[in-house]
């Protein structure tokens, strides 16, 4: 089909429409890629709220006398262990191993809900001291940044038990593996933010 | 209405008979007439049996084409609503003065300006851009949907929602009082205890999710979906301007999105985003609202752009001047628009430098813009010039544009801005630019491809009246209001003290009466044409001489768009297409894939109405309830592995064989 680019207009016709079908390339990863990034400006804002506002303590309690950087140690590792283990996932996936590829769903799972767990502990912890949102800006903002990405934690735990139970129902057909993939790119992404929370928030934090 | 006090509250919230507003008597004439019209409307659809045939074809339907119009037809139906709110609030401000306190006081009139601007932009010109886009984009670049079908329907739902829940609050409760943007601490829960921040910020947060995916949808659409041949500098203007926009709608909503849920958290759970105690810092609400409202403006702005282009093209008969500076231009536009949100509140204390940088860029954004212009001019050059409706548009769009656009660069100036600062001079300047730029944009575009959409042209006679008679109201509605504002009055007065001031007011009343005389026009233009549509009809498919793909279906175009995927070697295909003596296919038609209507993003958005109803009346259990209800309802939708079907070659043939002898009894 490489004549049409070269004839000079006005004399001959050249084709002008395809005779077979080709199908288009899948267009999701693009658009949920595309979806991602959107949310990470959603995290961008609650970053930039936090860095403008996160030192207004309003005589109330500062980093320092808040964080215990050993159960975010903790916390944290759950979650960089969830995403490796959601990589070992991906490659059962490739290899066409679907019950490998469920067990290591299945941890991904458990380390991703220990993480949930154990920032809400750390939560009511913070309430119980009176370091409530309503306490300052700083813990508003804290709490809205935290927040934010556990409730995104909590949503994609949602989704890997929809995912499991239609892995199981149909097996690793195109459009499953099409949704694994997605839920990879969603997962590795609250890694990567959790890693700017880490630094921003809880290091910085207590260095102050 | 219930005896124990807990109970009522459990169930109702804060929601009592006294919220529905019966002492009201302009808003129970009001109720009375959309009642009675919207009864109207169900018994029409009743005793036609429409439910089904509307249920399987619009609103479920995931083809883009159905969806653009019903975007469209949101657009029209809103700025019924919106225009409303305008003429009531000229009426008031040229009646109240000295003695005289008007017809509306202040507290509804705050609701009235309040809703006007959340109506014109977010359910007027907002859905009419998508409603474009989503019509237009597939069809320029050959494809035969967008890239996320399902979605793009979720997405117009969630828009409907948003303009429900912002149509309640005229009749349950109150909308805010709190202007546009709601500003805090007037929208913190200290200013405004009541529901009508609540309105605004849940309808406005629904609708913002659908904009967000609609956004994502065509950016997708635009890079993967292009006919083969059609690079990225053969894409039709409109589809590159439609990028554009598409690209700063998910760069910015996301940030509306960010901002309204801060703001929902300052008045739901009592933080302290943008408070005045406790270290919350409203500035904070300026910088980041405005970061997301002034891309705003060039979402709105670039698609008209696009259309004012290829109108121009089009009638002038002649390739776009300058096709590659029109491109860089749009990009560039694209860009400084992130670069120039702090001139919305020079006066919030910046210093000289801060100042100095956001008033530099601003004016700096009036190169590409100017370029823009002097293409259009140069399009037109030595053109055949045909002025038809689209294209006189388009010509009262450059000369109007062009005034905006210079008041513009004034208020850039931050000392002018500060004496300009709030004033009815701004006001004057923005409905410059929207009304003249954005609306003026959709009305040439809704003449120029009424015909693809509908397979007949709207008549011209109402066409040109309502033409004349917006383009005249305009300018006698608003160039009072630049003096005004270069005098010192300030926006948002429900009543003024000195009475020379009055005849202004008048002046710009009679104005919003004449674009009143426009709209009634415009709504002549589309009965005329509906009765007349066989003596308007266009069986050629390519009414105008048009210049790009879409011409090249029939009016209106089949289901699947295009029978083959056309391969493109030039731009403006189908002028190319036309010029060296393009054969329609005759044979080897096949089955198409396309994809299955689904009701599940109705559905959805319905949940999220109730949803916004409950946690704006602090009805917990309904929240609640309806919350779980969309998760299972979205949830419940990827079981559906059955999405897809074919649409046989036999009706591929019958459809096309039908054109073509349609085609033939022209010749």
């Amino acid at each position: 089909m490489m004549h049409g680019d070269t004839a000079p207009p006005g004399t001959e016709a050249p084709v002008f429409h395809e005779s077979e079908e080709h199908p288009h390339e899948a267009s999701t990863l693009l658009g949920f890629w595309i979806y991602l990034m959107s949310d990470c400006l959603i995290f961008t804002v609650l970053f930039a709220t936090y860095a403008v506002l996160g030192r207004n303590y309003a005589a109330g309690p500062s980093p320092n006398d808040l964080f215990d950087l050993k159960l975010v140690a903790v916390n944290t590792a759950m979650l960089l262990f969830s995403s490796i283990t959601y990589g070992f996932a991906m490659l059962e996936m490739e290899n066409g191993q679907l019950k490998a590829m469920q067990l290591w769903l299945i941890v991904t799972g458990l380390f991703g809900a220990a993480f949930i767990g154990i920032e809400l502990y750390e939560f009511s912890h913070l309430i119980h001291e009176g370091a409530t949102p309503q306490r300052s800006a700083f813990l508003s903002s804290f709490f809205a940044l935290v927040g934010t990405h556990g409730l995104h934690v909590t949503f994609g735990i949602v989704w890997l038990i929809v995912l499991l139970i239609q892995t199981a129902q149909r097996g690793l057909i195109p459009e499953n593996k099409r949704r694994l993939l997605c839920l990879s790119m969603f997962w590795h992404f609250l890694d990567v933010v959790w890693i700017g929370v880490f630094t921003f928030v809880y290091l910085m934090g207590v260095l102050r | 209405m219930l005896s124990d006090p807990d109970l009522q509250k459990l169930i109702f919230g804060r929601f009592s008979l006294e919220d529905i507003p019966f002492h009201e008597p302009i808003l129970q004439v009001t109720f009375a007439g959309v009642a009675v019209v919207g009864l109207a409307v169900l018994g029409v659809i009743t005793y036609y049996r429409f439910w089904g045939p509307m249920w399987r074809d619009w609103i479920t339907s995931v083809d883009h084409k159905k969806i653009g119009i019903m975007y469209i037809i949101l657009a029209m139906v809103m700025l019924l609503r919106g225009f409303a709110d305008a003429l009531l609030m000229r009426a008031q401000q040229s009646m109240a003065f000295g003695e005289n306190q008007g017809f509306l006081p202040p507290h509804h009139y705050d609701q009235i300006f309040s809703a006007h601007g959340v109506i014109m932009i977010f359910f007027v010109a907002m859905p009419f851009v998508t409603g474009m886009m989503n019509y237009v984009v597939p069809l320029q670049i050959g494809a035969r949907d967008v890239a996320f079908p399902f979605l793009n329907n979720f997405s117009f739902w969630m828009t409907v929602s948003g303009a429900i829940t912002i149509m309640i609050s005229l009749f349950v409760g109150e909308f805010s009082r709190a202007t546009w943007l709601a500003y805090p601490p007037l929208s913190g829960s200290d200013m405004s205890p009541g529901v009508g921040v609540d309105y605004y910020i849940w309808g406005l947060q629904v609708a913002g999710i659908g904009t967000t995916l609609s956004g994502i949808n065509l950016i997708a659409t635009i890079v993967k979906m292009r006919a083969p041949g059609m690079t990225m500098m053969k894409l039709p203007i409109f589809v590159w301007t439609s990028l554009c926009t598409n690209v700063l709608i998910t760069a910015a909503f996301p940030i509306l999105t960010a901002v309204l849920a801060l703001l929902t958290l300052d008045r739901y759970v009592g933080t302290h985003f943008f408070t005045n105690d406790l270290g919350g810092n409203p500035m904070m609400y300026f910088n980041l609202i405005w970061i997301w409202g002034h891309p705003e403006v060039y979402i709105l702005i670039l698609p008209a752009f696009g259309i004012f282009s290829e109108v121009t093209s089009t009638f002038s008969g002649k390739r776009l001047f300058g096709y590659v500076s029109m491109v860089y231009a749009t990009v560039v536009i694209t860009i400084l628009s992130y670069l120039v949100w702090l001139h919305h509140f020079f006066t919030m204390g910046s210093g000289a430098s801060v100042n100095s940088f956001f008033g530099i860029t601003t004016m700096i954004i009036s190169i590409p813009t100017g370029a823009k212009i002097f293409n259009w001019l140069f399009t037109m050059f030595r053109g055949r010039i045909r002025f038809e409706v689209p294209m006189l548009w388009t010509i009262s769009f450059m000369v109007t544009f062009t005034i905006g656009g210079m008041t513009g660069v004034l208020l850039a100036v931050p000392p002018a801005d500060f004496v300009l600062h709030n004033s009815l001079f701004l006001i004057a300047h923005f409905h410059n630019v929207i009304i003249g730029g954005v609306l003026f944009g959709m009305f040439a575009g809704v003449n120029y491809w009424f015909p693809k959409a509908f397979g007949f042209k709207l008549d011209p006679f109402w066409g040109k009246v309502s033409f004349w008679f917006w383009t005249i109201g305009f300018y006698v509605a608003f160039m009072p209001l630049y003096v005004l504002g270069l005098m010192g009055v300030t926006r948002r007065a429900q009543h003024f003290d000195d009475p020379s001031l009055q005849i202004w007011f008048v002046l710009a009343a009679f104005g919003a009466v004449l674009i009143a005389v426009g709209i009634g026009a415009m709504i002549m233009q589309f009965t005329v044409s509906i009765r007349n549509r066989e003596a308007l009809r266009d069986t050629t498919g390519d009414p105008w001489g048009g210049r790009t793909l879409e011409w090249s279906t029939s009016s209106p175009p089949p289901d699947y768009n295009f029978a083959f995927t056309p391969r493109i070697h030039d731009l403006d295909a189908w002028s190319d297409m036309k010029q060296r003596g393009y054969e329609r296919p005759r044979e080897g038609f096949r089955a198409i894939h396309m994809p299955r209507n689904t009701g599940t993003g109705a559905v959805i958005a319905g949940l999220s109405v109730a949803f916004s109803f409950g946690m704006i009346w602090y009805i917990w259990w309904l929240a609640a309830l309806t919350f779980v209800a969309m998760i299972a309802a979205a949830i419940f939708h990827t079981f559906n592995y059955n999405r897809d079907f074919d649409i046989p070659a036999d009706t591929v043939v019958r459809t096309e064989s039908e054109r073509n002898s349609m085609l033939a009894a022209q010749a």
